[in-house]
C-alpha cells in the first residue's frame, strides 16, 4: 500500500484538533453551499480561498512541521478546488487546463480591465 | 513552470483617469524596487540556494510577485486608459507616449528603463538573502511614498495597501530562511578523513 504523505486532515484524530481549533471560515456570508451565490461573489471567494493557500504556503515553506497551518493548507485548497471547478463549470475557464466543448477562453474580458476580474 | 489564473490576486477596480499618478506607480512596475526586479531576483536566486527551505520560499515568493506586476500594470492601465492628449501632457507622459503609447512599459517614476543591474543574484546565500530582505524594505517605503502621492483616490490605495502588506510578510518569511541557513552553518562540525 502507498504511503499517504498528505495532512490526513480526515482521519479521526485530526478531524478532532480541526474541531478544537476552531478553523475561521473565511468569509461568513460565502455560503459555499448556497447555488445563488452571484458570480461576483464566487469570484471574491476564490481570490480570498487563493490567497489563503498562498500566505499558509508561504508560512508552511519555513514552518513545515506546524499541523494547525498545513490542516488549515488543506482545508482552504479543497475549498478552493471545490469553487474553482463549480465556477467554472457556469462561467468558463480561469485556465487554460480546464476542458471546454468550445473555446470559451476568449470569452471573458481580462483581470487587468477592471470589472468582476 | 507557471500557469496562468484569470483572475488578479487583489482586485483593481479605478474609476478615475490620473495619469499622474499613473507616472509614478510605473515605478513598482520597472522601477529599481518593482515588482519586476522582485520577481527577477527571487526566481534568478533559487536555483543556487542550499535546502529545500530558501529553494522553496525564493519560488514560491518570486511567483508571488509576478501576481504583484500584473496588479500594478492593471493600476497602471486603467489610470491611463480613457486619458486624453491632453491629460497625458500635462502629466509629463507625451515621451512615455512617444514611445510606447498605450502599453505598460517597465521604466521607473522618472522614466529610466528597467535594467537587470536592479537585481543581484551573487551566488552565495547569506549575501542573496540579506539582498532580498533589503528588497523587501525598499519596496515598502516604496508603497508608503506612494501611498502618500495618491491619498485622494481610494481606488489606488487600496491595492497599494494590500502590496505594502505583502512586503511585510515576504521580509519576515526571508528572515526566517536566512536564520535557518545561519543555524546550519553555526551549528558543531566534525571533519573525519
Amino acid at each position: 500500500m502507498e504511503e499517504d504523505r498528505n495532512c490526513n486532515c480526515q482521519n479521526n484524530d485530526n478531524m478532532n484538533m480541526q474541531i478544537n481549533m476552531n478553523i475561521p471560515v473565511i468569509n461568513n456570508s460565502c455560503g459555499c453551499d448556497n447555488n445563488d451565490m452571484t458570480r461576483k461573489e464566487m469570484l471574491k471567494e476564490i481570490k480570498c480561498l487563493k490567497f489563503a493557500v498562498v500566505e499558509l504556503a508561504l508560512y508552511l515553506d519555513t514552518h513545515p512541521d506546524d499541523t494547525k497551518a498545513l490542516c488549515l493548507h488543506n482545508k482552504y485548497s479543497k475549498d478552493l478546488k471545490d469553487l474553482c471547478d463549480k465556477y467554472q463549470k457556469v462561467y468558463g475557464p480561469l485556465t487554460i487546463e480546464y476542458p471546454c466543448n468550445k473555446w470559451r477562453w476568449l470569452e471573458e474580458p481580462w483581470p487587468w480591465e477592471g470589472g468582476v476580474n | 513552470m507557471w500557469t496562468y489564473n484569470k483572475v488578479l490576486q487583489y482586485p483593481v477596480n479605478i474609476k478615475t483617469t490620473d495619469p499622474r499618478l499613473a507616472k509614478v506607480i510605473i515605478s513598482q512596475y520597472g522601477g529599481p524596487d518593482g515588482e519586476l526586479a522582485a520577481s527577477l531576483r527571487y526566481l534568478s536566486q533559487r536555483f543556487g540556494m542550499p535546502d529545500q527551505t530558501s529553494k522553496a520560499i525564493l519560488n514560491d515568493i518570486g511567483t508571488e510577485e509576478l501576481a504583484h506586476l500584473e496588479i500594478v500594470g492593471s493600476i497602471v492601465h486603467q489610470l491611463t486608459k480613457k486619458a486624453s492628449i491632453e491629460e497625458l501632457e500635462k502629466a509629463g507622459l507625451a515621451p512615455y507616449y512617444t514611445d510606447h503609447g498605450v502599453d505598460v512599459y517597465p521604466v521607473s517614476a522618472s522614466g529610466v528603463p528597467f535594467t537587470a543591474a536592479y537585481i543581484a543574484a551573487k551566488g552565495d546565500p547569506i549575501a542573496n538573502l540579506q539582498e532580498d530582505l533589503a528588497a523587501e524594505q525598499k519596496a515598502r517605503a516604496t508603497y508608503e511614498k506612494l501611498i502618500d502621492l495618491c491619498r485622494d483616490n481610494p481606488d489606488v490605495l487600496d491595492p497599494l495597501k494590500f502590496l505594502r502588506q505583502r512586503e511585510v510578510v515576504h521580509f519576515q518569511r526571508f528572515g526566517e530562511a536566512l536564520r535557518g541557513i545561519q543555524d546550519r552553518l553555526s551549528s558543531q562540525k566534525i571533519y573525519t578523513n
